[in-house]
């Protein structure tokens, strides 16, 4: 609703978050691939996926912070105007949630190098694989609204609310 | 004892054994703790002690309302910091912490029939950032400044603005990253009670077997896991509004001739995420108080619960519908006249199912067994003042009554009953109740009696009168009455006695402290089951219950937690972990 106002100025979307989200998608595939490797019981298979979604996600972190340095270097700090403060504290948000996931995916691969008991390990792959979609999922979600899609959707609450 | 007829056995839910952390060392065992009973009690300890500081804050604050110009070190700054430090330590310090840290963490394992908590490391984490919380809160008191005078409530854009106190000082930092805390450490308890009562229940214990106070605290948990990630978000948005200068809340604004750097923010938005937290919260401490004062009637009226199915779908659909009604507090920051009856309609169609819960309290009580006992007596105040306070809030849940109401002490006696002394009483209750089986001692009853009188009517008579004062239209959150013209003689005397009032009744629970330490040592022997009540914690083979809880075996459940007085039997009371039938069960099919 206060996009409408003047005092809101959409920053312009970085190219470089379409690469991240590409890679964020990735990410999410080589979960799904340790997770169903996981109930197969194919240890190799599950390193492999714990491993390269870690790496996907860590890329994309590297991303994002790129894409705040290309925003601040173009004068789009976080305070300059509510677009940017939100720009900035939704994408940090998300940020964070990853890194809290690279701590118990962390974990989890640890556990799958030094020989968790099976059972074990499956749970905490499958976990993994559930928390990965749904930061997927809410990276999505933030990205269309930063992007503007949601325009619409926003037009038919404000119609409901006022 | 009657043998196990395949009729009674219930379909097991296979639970497995638990590997429990065990303690070492001292420090292990009573300071950094894993077992839920131990964090229980410093939970409640540290609640405690944070609510006297509330209280004393109550205190002041009514020297200065009852005595103006009596005391000059309140200045209308300090009164603003007491009002604000008082409602929040409160809401969030000692009721949410006190219900769902304390009673929470010993009640659960027990009453499922758990060993502990189903992740106890990050249950004692949970403590311990909780702990950190309440230090951070009270280390606003001494930092340059003083606490944030903002109101429990926050509002932005004065909040964080010069001339309220702490606004531009340390106060409202402190304030925000205090509750961040909270939030972060209630969450790890919150997922704990949570996924205990999914997953941790014993053999037989389903769902419609918990006990309402597993229910009410079962329930209250979801509620907050929902409600607080929307008061967290608006603290770190004002955080960053009030450190780093960016306008989620803040508009453009002039202060003092000057423009600010602030620009495009909107004050409204705050509203909403913080009473989309502020009202689910007053049912997260209400619910518990439901569901505890459930078992409290029943036990000390040695009768099954009126309804036990209607009781457990009445809190969660209460839980589901406190989420819709949020905006019921905004009704004054201006809406669409359609939003405002949305609004209304919502909060008063949740006087539907509450209605049916004191409905059939009433009928539980009704034709029972009735012991006056401590606990009772506080159940039974506790209905009276909750539908003192429930009918009050139906007044203002209507936009043409509370737009005049709004801000008056007509609102501060409303939510004073319903939230503050309701719940309150509850804890006494269910304190006096379960102490036995914390300690092994009973409280001393002389002193609980005296403390019981002086707190209901007390609180009464402090409380009662603020709804003619505000029907008078007499302000909230002013420190300087005086020179009004609502404010006629009797009124200044109505105050004066209200003052005097509040000190009684907090001298009362100077004495309940004093029984509760003196008690400790002094009190006499409980036994295992002092009131004869059918839950699993009153079956433990120790009391206090040891380390895992049950001794060697996990009690196997046969029945619902109310087989009170059933024709037949031997006893007034079948523990749920007594196989066999032994005659007309009233427990829903
Ligand atoms: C001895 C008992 C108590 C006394 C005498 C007392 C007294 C007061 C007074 C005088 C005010 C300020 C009224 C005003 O000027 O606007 C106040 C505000 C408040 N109290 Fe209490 N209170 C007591 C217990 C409680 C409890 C148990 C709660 C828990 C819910 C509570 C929650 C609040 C809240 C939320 C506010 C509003 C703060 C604000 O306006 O920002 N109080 N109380
Ligand atoms: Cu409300």
């Amino acid at each position: 609703m206060r996009m409408a106002l003047s005092d809101w100025q959409p920053l312009p979307i970085p190219p470089l978050l379409w690469l991240n989200t590409g890679v964020l998608v990735l990410s999410s595939i080589a979960m799904q691939c340790a997770s169903l490797a996981a109930r197969k019981g194919q240890v190799d298979m599950v390193r492999l996926g714990l491993a390269s979604a870690g790496l996907t996600a860590l890329a994309f972190l590297v991303g994002q912070l790129m894409a705040w340095r290309e925003l601040s270097a173009d004068g789009y700090f976080l305070a300059s105007n509510p677009a940017n403060s939100f720009f900035y504290l939704l994408t940090g948000m998300h940020g964070l949630h990853i890194l809290g996931g690279l701590v118990g995916l962390g974990r989890t691969t640890v556990g799958a190098w030094n020989g968790a008991r099976p059972q074990r390990l499956r749970l905490s792959v499958e976990l993994c694989a559930m928390y990965w979609h749904f930061l997927l999922f809410v990276w999505l979600a933030i990205f269309a609204l930063l992007a503007g899609w949601a325009s619409t959707l926003i037009d038919i609450c404000r119609g409901l609310l006022t | 004892m009657v043998d196990i007829t395949p009729a009674d056995a219930v379909p097991p839910a296979e639970v497995a054994e638990m590997e429990l952390y065990h303690p070492h060392s001292w420090w292990t065992k009573y300071v950094f703790s894993q077992d839920a009973k131990v964090i229980a009690i410093q939970y409640s300890a540290t609640a405690t002690a944070i609510g006297m500081v509330a209280l004393v804050l109550s205190w002041l604050m009514r020297l200065q309302l009852g005595f103006p110009g009596t005391f000059d070190f309140i200045t209308p700054e300090a009164y603003y910091q007491f009002i604000t430090m008082h409602g929040m330590i409160m809401v969030i310090y000692l009721l949410t912490a006190l219900f769902l840290g304390g009673f929470g963490n010993y009640l659960i394992p027990l009453m499922v029939g758990a060993r502990d908590m189903v992740f106890p490391y990050v249950n004692m984490l949970s403590y311990w950032i909780y702990l950190l919380a309440v230090l951070v809160l009270v280390s606003s008191f001494f930092a340059p400044g003083g606490p944030t005078g903002a109101g429990w409530t926050l509002y932005p854009p004065q909040a964080i603005m010069t001339g309220t106190p702490g606004g531009q000082d340390w106060g409202i930092i402190l304030m925000l990253v205090s509750l961040i805390l909270f939030i972060i450490g209630f969450t790890m308890g919150g997922l704990n009670y949570v996924v205990t009562v999914l997953q941790g229940r014993t053999r037989g214990m389903t769902l419609m077997r918990l006990p309402l106070t597993v229910w009410g605290i079962f329930t209250a948990t979801v509620m907050a896991l929902l409600a607080f990630p929307a008061l967290f978000v608006a603290c770190v948005m004002m955080l960053l509004d009030r450190a780093l200068g960016t306008s989620f809340f803040m508009p453009a604004i002039v202060e003092m001739g000057e423009q600010l750097q602030h620009g495009g923010g909107s004050p409204i938005l705050f509203q909403h995420l913080f009473w989309f937290f502020g009202h689910p919260e007053v049912y997260i401490v209400a619910l518990p108080a439901f569901g505890i004062v459930s078992d409290l009637i029943s036990t000390h009226a040695r009768k099954n619960i009126f309804g036990y199915r209607m009781m457990v779908w009445a809190i969660v659909g209460i839980g589901a519908l406190s989420f819709v009604v949020w905006a019921h507090h905004m009704y004054v920051s201006g809406m669409h006249p359609y939003f405002g009856f949305f609004f209304a309609t919502t909060t008063l169609i949740i006087a539907v199912p509450t209605a049916i819960k004191v409905y059939n309290w009433v009928l539980t009580l009704w034709r029972g067994d009735i012991h006056l006992t401590i606990p009772m007596l506080f159940a039974l105040a506790f209905i009276v003042t909750f539908v003192n306070g429930g009918l009050t809030g139906l007044f203002l849940g209507n936009v043409v009554v509370d737009v005049p109401l709004s801000d008056t002490m007509f609102v501060v006696a409303h939510f004073h009953m319903v939230m503050g002394v309701a719940p309150i009483i509850v804890i006494f209750g269910a304190i006096y109740h379960w102490y036995p089986k914390v300690t092994g001692r009973m409280l001393n009853e002389t002193l609980g009696r005296f403390h019981f009188w002086v707190t209901f009517l007390g609180a009464y008579l402090i409380f009662f009168p603020m709804h003619y004062l505000g029907l008078m239209g007499v302000p909230r959150r002013y420190n300087e009455l005086t020179d009004m013209t609502v404010m006629t003689e009797s009124a200044h005397h109505l105050n004066s006695f209200i003052s005097i009032m509040a000190f009684i009744v907090g001298f009362a629970q100077i004495v309940f402290l004093f029984n509760l330490i003196w008690s400790i040592r002094h009190g006499r022997e409980a036994g295992g089951n002092p009131w004869r009540a059918t839950t699993l914690e009153w079956q433990t083979a120790e009391t206090p219950p040891g380390h895992g809880n049950f001794g060697k075996d996990l009690p196997i459940v046969y029945r619902w937690a109310y087989d009170y007085s059933v024709p037949g039997a031997k006893e007034d009371f079948i523990p749920q972990n007594v196989p066999g039938s032994f005659g007309p069960s009233r427990e829903p099919a």
